[in-house]
C-alpha cells in the first residue's frame, strides 16, 4: 500500500500544478451545474409568477357579439385587445398565446337558450402558452357556471341538481415532494460533476503518461503494477469527490437565491444532505474513476481517450432520464444498481425524506463491489505488455 | 552481472508475425561496459525490455546477479538502474522532485534520497537545473535528469537504451565519461547503440545483434581479428551484412 500512497501523493501534487485540471475540478465542474440550474429555474419561476399575477392580454375576434361575456372576463383581470385578422396564423406565428373568437351567431344562440359557442385558438405544444390557456378556460367555465346557475334559479330549480358529484381535491404532495419533482434532475449534476472532476486525471495518469513517455520508466521501478494503478485510481477518485463536494456546497449556496418559498417548495441541501450524499457518492466516484481509467488505458492517445470519455459522460444520463420520464416508485432493488441507487437516494435526500439505512448500505456495498470488479479488470489491462509501450 | 540465455520474443501471429528476438545469449560482467550493437530494428530494445521485465520473453532466461527475472521480477528491478528508450519526465515537477519520486518508489528514506540526489546532481553537473520544473528542458538536460532518476537507488547493474540519442557533441562526451565512471565504481554497465564509434570508444565487450540474433560477442580487438578488418566500422558492416556465415 505504501507504493500506492507514493503514487497518489505525486499525482495529486503534479495535477494541482496543472491549471487546466484545477480549473476543471474546482471551478468548471462544481459551478457549471448550479449556475445553469439557478438561471434556468429563476427564469422559469419568475415568468410563471409574472403570468399568474399580471393581467392576461387576450386578443378577441367578435367582441361586439358578447358584451356581457367580455365584461365578465374584464372582471377576471383579462385585458381585451382587438383580435388579429387571422387567429390561426397569429397563434402559429406565436404572435398570440391564445385567441378568443366569438361567432356572430353567439347572441342568437344565447337568446334562444341554446349552448352558445366560443372558440379558443391555441397551440397545445407551446408550453409557454399553457398557463394563459388554462386561465382563460377557467374564466370562461366560471362564467358559464354562474350563468347556468342563474337560469336554473329563474326556473325555480336548485343549481345543486346540476352537480350530482362534487370533486374535492386533496393534494398529498408536500412542499418537499414538489421540490423533489422539480429538482429531480439535480442528482445528475452531482454524478456529472464526478465524471468531469475525474476525467482530466483519468486521461493524464494513463494515456497522458504513456504519450509523455514516462510510463515505461515508471514501470521499471520495483513496484507491482496493481499498486501503481491503485494510486492513480485513488487520485482520480479524490479529485472527482472534491468536485462533488464543491458542487454540493455550490448548490447549497445557489438554492438560497432560488425563489423556492414563492413556489412553496423546500430543498434540503444542508450539511446533512452533504454528508449522506458524499456517503453514497464515494463508491460511485471510485467506480467511475475505474471505468474512465479503463477506457483511457485502452485508448492509443490522449485525444482518443478524450473522445471516448466524452461519450462515457452520457451514460449516467440514462437512469436520470428513465426516472424522470417514468414515474417509478423507489424500490429496494434500485439501490443495488450503481448510478440508479445514487439517483434514487439523492432525490429522496433532496426531498427531505428518510431513506432507511439498509437501503443506503445496500447502495454503498453494491457500488463498491462494482468498483472493485472494474479495478480488477483494469489491473489486468495494466499487466499487459502493450500498455507501457508508446507507439 | 547480467546473464541472458537463449532469449526468444515474437510479436503478433499468422501473417503479421514478427520474430524480434531469436535466441539471444550473452553475459555482461561487473566492472565492464558491454555494448549491444546493431542496426535499427535488430531487436536491441526488445532484448533490453525483457531484461528489465517490461516484457516477458516467450522462452529463455534472464538472470540479474543470479536472480531469475521470470521468478522474481521485483527483485530484478530493484537491482537494475534503467534508462529506457522512452525517457519522459514529469514536466510539472522539478528535476529534483522527479528523482525523489523514483527514490520513494524504490523504498528509500528521505535522507538517503536527499544524499543520492545531491551526489547525482553534482556528478552530472546539473546544479543549475535541479530546482527547475522540467518543462522546457533541453534534450541533454532531460537525459541527465532521467539518468539521475534511474540511478537514485544506487543499482549494481545499469541498462541504458541508446543513451546518447539526440545529444550534441558536448553532452555525448559527458555521457561517455559518466559511463566510464560507473564502470570504475565496479558496476555492470550494459548499453545499446547503433553507432560504431561510440561502442568502440567505450566497450570492453561488444555484442553485435542483427535480425534478432547475436552475430558476434567479442572484445573490440578480437572483433577486428575475427573479421579480418582493421577498421571496426568495416567489421560491423561485414558482420551484419553476411550473417549467414557467422550465425552458426
Amino acid at each position: 500500500m505504501k507504493s500506492a500512497l507514493i503514487v497518489f501523493l505525486k499525482e495529486v501534487r503534479e495535477n494541482l500544478r496543472d491549471k487546466r485540471t484545477v480549473v476543471n475540478t474546482l471551478v468548471t465542474g462544481p459551478l457549471m451545474g448550479p449556475l445553469l440550474f439557478v438561471l434556468l429555474i429563476n427564469t422559469l419561476v419568475s415568468r410563471e409568477l409574472e403570468k399568474a399575477e399580471a393581467p392576461l392580454k387576450l386578443p378577441v375576434i367578435g367582441a361586439e357579439h358578447a358584451p356581457n361575456l367580455i365584461e365578465a372576463l374584464r372582471q377576471q383581470r383579462i385585458e381585451i385587445q382587438p383580435g388579429p385578422a387571422d387567429a390561426e396564423r397569429a397563434v402559429r406565428d406565436q404572435d398570440a398565446d391564445v385567441v378568443l373568437r366569438i361567432p356572430p351567431r353567439y347572441a342568437e344562440s344565447w337568446n334562444q337558450g341554446e349552448p352558445a359557442q366560443v372558440e379558443l385558438v391555441f397551440d397545445e405544444s407551446q408550453r409557454d402558452a399553457q398557463s394563459a390557456v388554462r386561465r382563460l378556460q377557467g374564466a370562461l367555465e366560471g362564467y358559464a357556471q354562474r350563468t347556468g346557475a342563474l337560469r336554473l334559479l329563474a326556473r325555480g330549480l336548485s343549481p345543486a341538481v346540476m352537480k350530482p358529484v362534487v370533486i374535492a381535491e386533496r393534494d398529498q404532495s408536500t412542499p418537499q415532494s414538489r421540490s423533489g419533482q422539480m429538482f429531480g434532475i439535480l442528482p445528475y449534476f452531482f454524478i456529472l460533476g464526478a465524471l468531469i472532476g475525474g476525467m482530466a486525471l483519468a486521461i493524464d495518469t494513463t494515456a497522458g503518461e504513456r504519450e509523455r513517455q514516462s510510463l515505461e520508466p515508471l514501470l521499471a521501478n520495483p513496484v507491482p503494477r496493481s499498486q501503481i494503478l491503485a494510486g492513480k485510481l485513488a487520485t482520480t477518485t479524490a479529485f472527482s469527490m472534491t468536485t462533488v463536494l464543491l458542487s454540493m456546497v455550490a448548490f447549497g449556496i445557489a438554492s438560497r437565491f432560488l425563489p423556492t418559498d414563492k413556489l412553496g417548495m423546500d430543498l434540503h441541501l444542508g450539511l446533512d444532505f452533504v454528508l449522506r450524499g458524499l456517503f453514497v457518492m464515494l463508491p460511485l466516484a471510485a467506480l467511475l474513476a475505474g471505468l474512465q481509467t479503463m477506457v483511457a488505458a485502452f485508448a492509443k492517445s490522449y485525444r482518443e481517450a478524450q473522445t471516448w470519455l466524452g461519450l462515457l459522460t452520457f451514460v449516467p444520463a440514462i437512469p436520470t432520464m428513465l426516472l424522470t420520464v417514468l414515474p417509478f416508485k423507489p424500490q429496494t432493488w434500485m439501490y443495488a444498481v450503481p448510478l440508479m441507487g445514487q439517483q434514487v437516494a439523492l432525490t429522496r435526500f433532496l426531498r427531505g425524506e428518510t431513506v432507511n439505512s439498509d437501503a443506503l448500505v445496500l447502495c454503498f456495498v453494491c457500488t463498491t463491489l462494482a468498483a472493485l470488479l472494474v479495478y480488477f479488470v483494469t489491473s489486468r489491462i495494466y499487466r499487459s505488455e502493450r500498455l507501457a509501450i508508446s507507439a | 552481472m547480467i546473464e541472458v540465455r537463449n532469449l526468444h520474443k515474437t510479436f503478433g501471429s499468422g501473417a503479421k508475425k514478427v520474430i524480434a528476438v531469436d535466441g539471444v545469449s550473452f553475459v555482461a560482467r561487473d566492472g565492464e561496459i558491454t555494448g549491444l550493437l546493431g542496426p535499427n530494428g535488430a531487436g536491441k530494445t526488445t532484448t533490453l525490455r525483457c531484461l528489465y521485465t517490461l516484457m516477458r520473453p516467450d522462452s529463455g532466461q534472464v538472470l540479474v546477479d543470479g536472480v531469475d527475472a521470470a521468478a522474481d521480477p521485483l527483485a530484478v528491478r530493484r537491482n537494475l538502474g534503467v534508462l529506457p528508450d522512452a525517457r519522459g519526465l514529469y514536466k510539472r515537477l522539478t528535476a529534483r522532485e522527479n528523482i525523489a519520486y523514483f527514490g520513494r518508489l524504490h523504498g528509500l528514506d528521505e535522507a538517503t534520497i536527499r544524499a543520492r540526489s545531491d551526489a547525482a546532481i553534482r556528478a552530472l553537473e546539473m546544479e543549475d537545473i535541479a530546482e527547475r520544473r522540467t518543462e522546457g528542458f533541453s534534450q541533454g538536460q532531460r537525459v541527465k535528469t532521467a539518468i539521475a532518476r534511474a540511478l537514485v537507488h544506487d543499482p549494481k547493474n545499469v541498462i541504458l537504451d541508446e543513451p546518447t540519442n539526440g545529444l550534441d557533441v558536448m553532452a555525448t562526451r559527458a555521457m561517455r565519461a559518466f559511463l566510464k565512471q560507473l564502470k570504475g565504481e565496479g558496476r555492470c554497465v550494459l548499453f545499446s547503440s547503433h553507432i560504431m564509434q561510440e561502442v568502440a570508444a567505450l566497450c570492453d565487450r561488444i555484442v553485435v545483434i542483427a535480425r534478432g540474433r547475436v552475430v558476434a560477442d567479442e572484445s573490440p580487438d578480437a572483433l577486428r581479428a575475427q573479421t579480418g578488418e582493421a577498421n571496426l566500422e568495416d567489421a560491423f558492416v561485414r558482420l551484419i551484412g553476411s550473417d549467414e556465415g557467422l550465425a552458426a
